[in-house]
């Protein structure tokens, strides 16, 4: 049974079923079956890939399970346009997008690469606005909403310590430019339209370096 | 024109030639601030912007003196290292005062540093700064402030002057930006619009039973109601309060985004719930209604029956987290 599910799952096809009232409870256990249509982007530890550059791939591994899951019908529906991902999410149902979502959420976080290279000048604005916000611009700080270690708060604010660099520079972007509308309330949008892309830089780089969650911290201790 | 007039007024009332730069500064803030639907400076009012604590470095003051401000500002930002001991909520100073109390129209902090002493009309007497930082710790924060002449306290008052610096006591001209400046007042609020509007704008936050978001003891996002929010004695338990922090600062990043309506019917609903009891009750919410009404409740719902279901508000003997009802310092002065 459990051979005929994975090969089911693999194929894309919805054998696990069924429409559940309310958020539907994901099985990591499943959901690993199902990411292996993930894995080539967002790589076997959900850790994603950063190129400098190119379209860089987030890490997974670690953020909320309704994050993804909201991410991910949004990707199928459109409300979040992504040329990469439109197509795996529609092989996905409901079931195997809970799955998925519970399975990377469940990873031990890795680090966040990119932003090696840029200066302390840039570094400092950076971790400036994270933290403390630059109100001459009304720019509140990301932890204000993303958590006091920007390590993500609740359902809605994902993690965003130890982020990809360019994926988090890429995304910032797609706000300042409308492309990316997925969030509630415009929460992200309305400060991201605010943001230079030297602050977009900044705070990419220093972000991608700040560990991705407590337990990364004391594991690497 | 506008502008110019101000940074004259602005310059004039500070009188330092050292000023350019803060000048620029100021400049970028008002011209954010005016972009998102503030006022821009009229020409009679002092403008002051404090520089970010990072510019503390440059300061030329004592270093000792620094680590006091930096102490003082890390209480301020992150006023939960105090639970337990004075604080007995989920709140930071920087809960309510944004941009860890620099900004305008978020009730600033600073000009209580050069405004005080005075006399207060909510306790009826000669306030200091260090007494206006306990209101806060005793209402706010439901708790219990810092000794005064406590190094915590030093800190607090520490971090006040410095963001003052440069300001004359006792300034003559209005503040800009002082206190949370409430829209007009509509003409009916309602308890149903009210919970629609804090529904759809404020529960992603503050969660829909407006218990606020904690991870780990921390506060993410702070409670609007219940025994994790301020008690009925802090000022912003007033529904005009209320409507002026929520219109000039809600959702964050989204200053002036609601409509005055929609501010005041969230106020309305906010000030509509239950939270740990006024710490001047007296056993009685009407006459605890009577004694403080004049000063104080009849801007609250305080003793007053809510519009959804009649429940008696702040007829309780609760006071959250705390095992007290009234710290030692809230006590009269009569100088006789």
């Amino acid at each position: 049974m459990k051979h005929i599910s994975i090969a089911l799952a693999m194929a894309g096809l919805s054998v696990l079923s069924a429409s559940v009232q309310g958020e539907m409870q994901g099985d990591a256990k499943r959901g690993a079956q199902a990411a292996a249509l993930c894995i080539a982007c967002h790589q076997a530890d959900g850790g994603g890939k950063h190129i400098e550059g190119g379209e860089s791939w987030p890490r997974l591994a670690g953020l909320n399970a309704t994050y993804i899951a909201n991410q991910l019908h949004d990707f199928k529906s459109g409300a979040r346009s992504n040329a990469s991902m439109e197509p795996f999410a529609s092989m996905l149902n409901e079931q195997q997008i809970a799955d998925v979502a519970a399975y990377y959420s469940q990873l031990p976080p890795t680090p966040g690469q990119g932003g090696e290279e840029v200066d302390e000048v840039l570094l400092q604005r950076g971790e400036t606005i994270a933290l403390h916000g630059d109100w001459s611009a009304y720019l509140v700080s990301c932890k204000s909403c993303h958590g006091p270690d920007n390590q993500g708060a609740g359902t809605v604010f994902p993690g965003i310590a130890g982020q990809h660099a360019g994926y988090i520079e890429s995304q910032l972007q797609a706000w300042k430019g409308r492309t990316r509308n997925n969030d509630p309330q415009d929460l992200m949008g309305s400060v991201a339209r605010r943001m230079s892309d030297e602050d977009v830089r900044a705070v990419a780089a220093w972000l991608a370096n700040q560990p991705p969650a407590a337990k990364q911290q004391e594991l690497s201790q | 024109m506008m502008r110019k007039l101000s940074y004259l007024a602005l310059t004039a009332a500070i009188g330092c030639s050292a000023m350019a730069h803060a000048d620029e500064r100021t400049e970028q803030f008002i011209q954010s601030l005016t972009e998102l639907g503030f006022p821009a400076p009229k020409a009679n009012e002092l403008v002051h912007i404090p520089p970010g604590i990072d510019k503390l470095e440059e300061a030329e003051i004592h270093p000792e003196l620094k680590r006091v401000i930096r102490r003082g500002h890390d209480l301020f930002i992150n006023t939960q290292q105090l639970r337990g001991k004075n604080v007995f909520n989920g709140m930071q100073c920087s809960s309510c005062h944004l941009g860890d109390g620099r900004m305008p129209f978020s009730a600033p902090t600073w000009p209580a540093a050069v405004t005080l002493p005075d006399f207060r009309g909510k306790n009826g007497h000669v306030n200091s700064l260090e007494e206006r930082i306990a209101g806060c710790f005793s209402f706010s924060m439901n708790g219990k402030p810092p000794e005064y002449g406590s190094d915590d306290m030093l800190a607090l008052t520490a971090y006040h002057r410095w963001m003052a610096s440069g300001v004359p006591m006792y300034p003559k001209q209005p503040i800009y930006g002082r206190g949370y400046p409430a829209p007009e007042r509509p003409k009916e609020l309602s308890y149903a619009r009210g919970k629609d509007a804090f529904e759809q704008n404020c529960a992603i936050c503050h969660g829909a039973d407006g218990s606020g978001l904690q991870r780990d003891g921390k506060t993410i996002f702070p409670a609007t109601w219940g025994d994790l929010s301020n008690n009925w004695g802090a000022g912003i338990v007033r529904v005009f309060t209320a409507a002026g922090f929520i219109k000039n600062n809600m959702p964050l990043g989204q200053p002036n985004s609601l409509s005055d309506q929609e501010a005041w019917d969230i106020a309305y609903y906010i000030s509509s719930q239950e939270r740990p009891q006024d710490p001047r009750y007296t056993g009685d919410v009407a006459d605890t209604l009577e004694r403080y009404g004049p000063t104080f409740h009849r801007h609250s719902m305080y003793g007053q029956k809510r519009e959804s279901d009649g429940h008696l508000l702040g007829d309780h003997a609760n006071t959250g987290e705390k095992g007290f009802l009234k710290p030692d310092t809230l006590r009269p002065r009569t100088f006789e």
